[in-house]
C-alpha cells in the first residue's frame, strides 16, 4: 500500500467558484467588488462576518463582507491593496473568476440590537464591515432606535463610499458626523481624531456602541464610551488578526485563549478587557 | 482485555514479518544519540531502546507539507480538495508520544472537523512501547501523567527482560498478534512481572519538577506578567525549533504552489511557528506578539493554560523535545520550576 491521494467532497478547504460582477475604484488604494455565485445563490451571511477570498496560484485573504444579507443574489467586498493576494485582486476585472470560502466567524449581534439605539464608530477601513451593518439597519430601519454614525479618516482622500456618505448625512433617520486627522483646503468638516467626537453626543441608556477601526484606535474610543456610561457588554468591537484557515486551527488569529476567526471577529469589550493580547500596548 | 507475550529475541523477526505485509515505521538510530521514526524493511533496523525521536510521530499524522487542494485553470476554474494518506504501522511509540497524538486528535476532531487529519489518522496502526527507565534529564512525563499508558494504541508492548508483554487494545491489535505465531497468551507470571515493572517505575518516575499537576492552572493564572518571560525571551533566537519538534504544536500556514505551467498547482498546508514574529502580524503593520517574551509566553500558555480552558487537558506531554533541541538552552522543566517558585 503506497501513498494515496483521495478526493474529499466535504473538505473545509473546498472553495465556491464565484464571479466578479462589478469593480469600482473607491480611493487610490481601495476597490469595491460586487461578487456573485454562478447560479445566483446568496451567501446568507451575518453583518460583520468575513470570507476567505481565493485566487489560485496566489493564495487566500480574509475579507469582510461589505454588504447586507438583506441584499440577495450578490455581495460586496472592499479591498485595500497591501500585498500579494490583495494586489492580485486589484488586477481583476468584471467577469473574472475568484473563489470564496465561508462566511466565517460571529457577526454583529443584530437581533440583540433590535429596539435599541446604535452608536456606530468607524475608523478608516473599519467602515467596510460596518457598512454591512449600516445597510442592514437601514433595510430594517424601524426595528432600531436612534442611529448615530461617527466616521474618522486620515485625510479627505481616504474617505470610502463618499457617495453613500452623502446620502447618509442627508437622511433624517440617521445622525452622521465625520472627522479627518488632517484636512485639505476644501474640507469643511471636523478635524481631529475620532474619539474627540464622542464627548459631544448624547446617548440614551439603551445604546449599543459598535466600534471598528485600526488597532490603535480602540483604547481611545473605548475610554470615551466608558465615560459615557456604556457598559462593557454593550460595546461591540470587531478585531483584525492574521488569519489563514478561518477554522480555529492554524493558530494565527489567536488572542490569548480566543480565536478571532471563530470566536470573533466581533467581540464584546467585556470579553476582551482583561486579555493581554487584545489591544496593542 | 487480552494480554499476550513475545520472546525478546523474536521481536526483530516479528517486525520483519510485519514489514513484509505493510509499511512499517519505527525508531531508527541516527548517530550522536539521536533517533528518528523512519520506514524499515527489516526488524533489526529498528531500535527498541531510544530517547524521543527528533520529530515526533506528528509528522505522519500532520505532514510538514500536505496538499489540501489541487487546481487547474486551463478551462475555467477546476479544483478538487484532496487528502493524502498512506496505510502504515507505527511501531514503538512511547507513552508521551501517544499522549501527543491524543492531543492532535482532540484538536482536529473539534468542530469544524479537519477531515484531512481525521481520514489520514485512521490509516495508521499504532504499536506502543513502554519506557522502563527515563530517556534523559529533559523528560517530565511523570509530571504530565504520561509515563504510563493511557490508551491510544492498537497494541502496547512492555519489556519484561527476556520477553515483552503486549496489551491488545483493538481488533486491529488482535490481528497484529496473530501474525506468524510469534505471540502466546500471557500467564499469571507475566502479569506479576508487569506489575513489578510498573511498581519499580513508579519509584523512579516522579518529581521531575517540584510541583503538582493540579497546581499548574493556578500558577499560569498568575504568570501572565512575570519577568520570567522576558528573561527567556531575551535568550530565545526565534528559530522555531521548539515548535517544530513539539508533538502538540500544530499551527500552520496555507500557501499555493503553482506548477511550471502556472495554470495548475496545489494549495498546501505547511507547519508554521508562533515563534516567528510575522506569525501574528497584520497588513496595517501591527504585530500582536512583537516581543520575543510575548511569543515565548504564548508557547507556554498554549501548553499549560489555553488548552485546559478549551479542551480540558494539558498540551505538554513531557517529552522534553523542546528543551533538548533549544540552542539557547531554554529548558521547560527549569521554566516551570521558576514559575512555581514565584507563585506557589
Ligand atoms: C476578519 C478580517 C477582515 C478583513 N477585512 C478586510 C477588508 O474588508 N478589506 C481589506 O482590504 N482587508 C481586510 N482584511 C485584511 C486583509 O485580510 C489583509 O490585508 C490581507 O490578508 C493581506 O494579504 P496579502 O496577500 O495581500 O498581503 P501579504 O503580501 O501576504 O502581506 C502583506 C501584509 O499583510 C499581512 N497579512 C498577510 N496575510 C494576512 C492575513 N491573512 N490576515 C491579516 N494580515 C495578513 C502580512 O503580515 C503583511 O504585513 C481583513 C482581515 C481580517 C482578519
Ligand atoms: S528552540 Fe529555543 S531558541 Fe528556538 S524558538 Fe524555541 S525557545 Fe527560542
Ligand atoms: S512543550 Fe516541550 S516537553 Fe511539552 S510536549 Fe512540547 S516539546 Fe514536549
Ligand atoms: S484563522 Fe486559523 S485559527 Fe483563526
Amino acid at each position: 500500500m503506497s501513498k494515496q491521494k483521495l478526493p474529499i467532497l466535504e473538505s473545509e478547504y473546498n472553495i465556491r467558484p464565484a464571479r466578479i460582477l462589478k469593480v469600482r475604484q473607491l480611493t487610490l488604494t481601495e476597490k469595491l467588488y460586487e461578487i456573485g455565485f454562478p447560479n445566483g445563490e446568496s451567501l446568507n451571511h451575518d453583518p460583520g462576518q468575513f470570507v476567505e477570498v481565493s485566487i489560485f496560484g496566489v493564495g487566500e485573504a480574509p475579507i469582510s463582507l461589505a454588504s447586507s444579507p438583506t441584499r440577495r443574489g450578490s455581495f460586496d467586498l472592499c479591498v485595500r491593496n497591501v500585498g500579494k493576494v490583495t494586489a492580485a485582486l486589484h488586477q481583476l476585472k468584471a467577469g473574472d473568476s475568484i473563489g470564496i470560502r465561508g462566511p466565517f466567524g460571529r457577526g454583529f449581534p443584530v437581533q440583540e440590537f433590535v429596539g435599541n439605539d446604535l452608536l456606530i464608530v468607524a475608523g478608516g477601513i473599519g467602515l467596510v464591515p460596518l457598512r454591512s451593518l449600516i445597510h442592514y439597519v437601514l433595510d430594517n430601519r424601524r426595528e432600531f432606535g436612534k442611529v448615530t454614525i461617527l466616521l474618522g479618516c486620515r485625510t479627505p482622500q481616504n474617505i470610502l463610499f463618499s457617495d453613500e456618505i452623502e446620502t447618509w448625512s442627508s437622511r433624517l433617520d440617521l445622525s452622521f458626523s465625520c472627522t479627518v486627522d488632517k484636512a485639505d483646503p476644501e474640507w469643511k468638516g471636523n478635524v481631529g481624531v475620532i474619539a474627540s467626537l464622542i464627548p459631544g453626543i448624547t446617548l440614551s441608556r439603551h445604546t449599543y456602541a459598535v466600534v471598528v477601526g485600526p488597532p490603535v484606535m480602540y483604547r481611545y474610543v473605548i475610554a470615551e464610551l466608558l465615560l459615557k456610561k456604556i457598559p462593557a457588554h454593550r460595546i461591540i468591537l470587531s478585531l483584525e488578526r492574521h488569519m489563514k484557515c478561518g477554522l480555529g486551527k492554524c493558530g494565527h488569529c489567536q488572542i490569548n485563549n480566543l480565536y478571532c476567526c471563530q470566536d470573533g471577529p466581533v467581540f464584546r469589550y467585556e470579553q476582551l478587557r482583561d486579555l493581554e493580547e487584545a489591544f496593542p500596548r | 482485555m487480552r494480554y499476550v507475550t513475545i520472546p525478546a529475541d523474536k521481536m526483530a523477526d516479528y517486525i520483519t514479518a510485519l514489514a513484509r505485509r505493510q509499511k512499517v515505521v519505527a525508531p531508527v538510530e541516527k548517530g550522536k544519540g539521536q533517533f528518528a521514526f523512519e520506514p524499515i524493511s527489516e526488524g533489526r533496523e529498528a531500535t527498541l531502546t531510544y530517547i524521543p525521536t527528533i520529530l515526533p510521530p506528528k509528522k505522519f499524522f500532520m505532514p510538514q507539507y500536505e496538499t489540501l487542494l489541487e487546481y487547474d485553470l486551463h478551462e475555467g476554474q477546476k479544483m478538487q480538495a484532496v487528502v493524502e494518506l498512506e496505510e502504515m504501522v507505527l511501531f514503538g511509540v512511547h507513552t508521551c508520544d501517544l499522549a501527543g497524538i491524543a492531543c492532535l486528535n482532540t484538536v482536529f476532531s473539534d468542530r469544524p472537523k479537519d477531515l484531512n487529519y481525521l481520514i489520514r489518522k485512521n490509516k495508521i496502526v499504532i504499536i506502543g512501547l513502554e519506557c522502563v527507565a527515563y530517556c534523559d534529564e529533559y523528560a517530565s512525563c511523570a509530571l504530565m501523567n504520561n509515563h504510563l499508558p493511557n490508551g491510544g494504541y492498537d497494541l502496547f508492548l512492555t519489556p519484561l527482560g527476556d520477553r515483552y508483554i503486549g496489551h491488545v487494545n483493538t481488533y486491529i491489535g488482535d490481528s497484529l498478534v496473530e501474525e506468524g505465531g510469534f505471540f502466546r497468551d500471557a500467564t499469571g507470571a507475566d502479569f506479576a512481572a508487569l506489575e513489578e515493572v510498573r511498581r519499580r517505575k513508579r519509584e523512579v518516575f516522579h518529581d521531575e519538577v517540584p510541583i503538582d499537576l493540579d497546581e499548574i492552572p493556578r500558577i499560569f493564572a498568575h504568570s501572565l506578567r512575570t519577568t520570567i518571560w522576558k528573561e527567556i525571551g531575551d535568550r530565545c533566537l526565534s528559530c522555531g525549533n521548539c515548535t517544530n519538534v513539539c508533538p502538540t504544536c500544530y499551527c500552520f500556514d496555507i500557501v499555493d504552489k503553482p506548477n511550471l505551467d502556472l495554470k495548475s498547482g496545489r494549495r498546501i498546508r505547511v507547519w508554521d511557528s508562533c515563534q516567528n514574529e510575522r506569525f501574528a502580524k497584520i497588513a496595517g503593520g501591527e504585530s500582536f506578539r512583537k516581543e520575543r517574551s510575548s511569543r515565548k509566553r504564548h508557547r507556554f500558555f498554549r501548553k499549560f493554560r489555553y488548552p485546559v480552558d478549551r479542551f480540558g487537558k494539558f498540551f505538554c506531554t513531557g517529552c522534553g523535545r523542546c528543551s533538548r533541541t533549544c540552542m539557547a538552552r531554554i529548558n521547560l522543566k527549569e521554566t516551570l520550576a521558576q514559575l512555581a517558585r514565584e507563585y506557589v
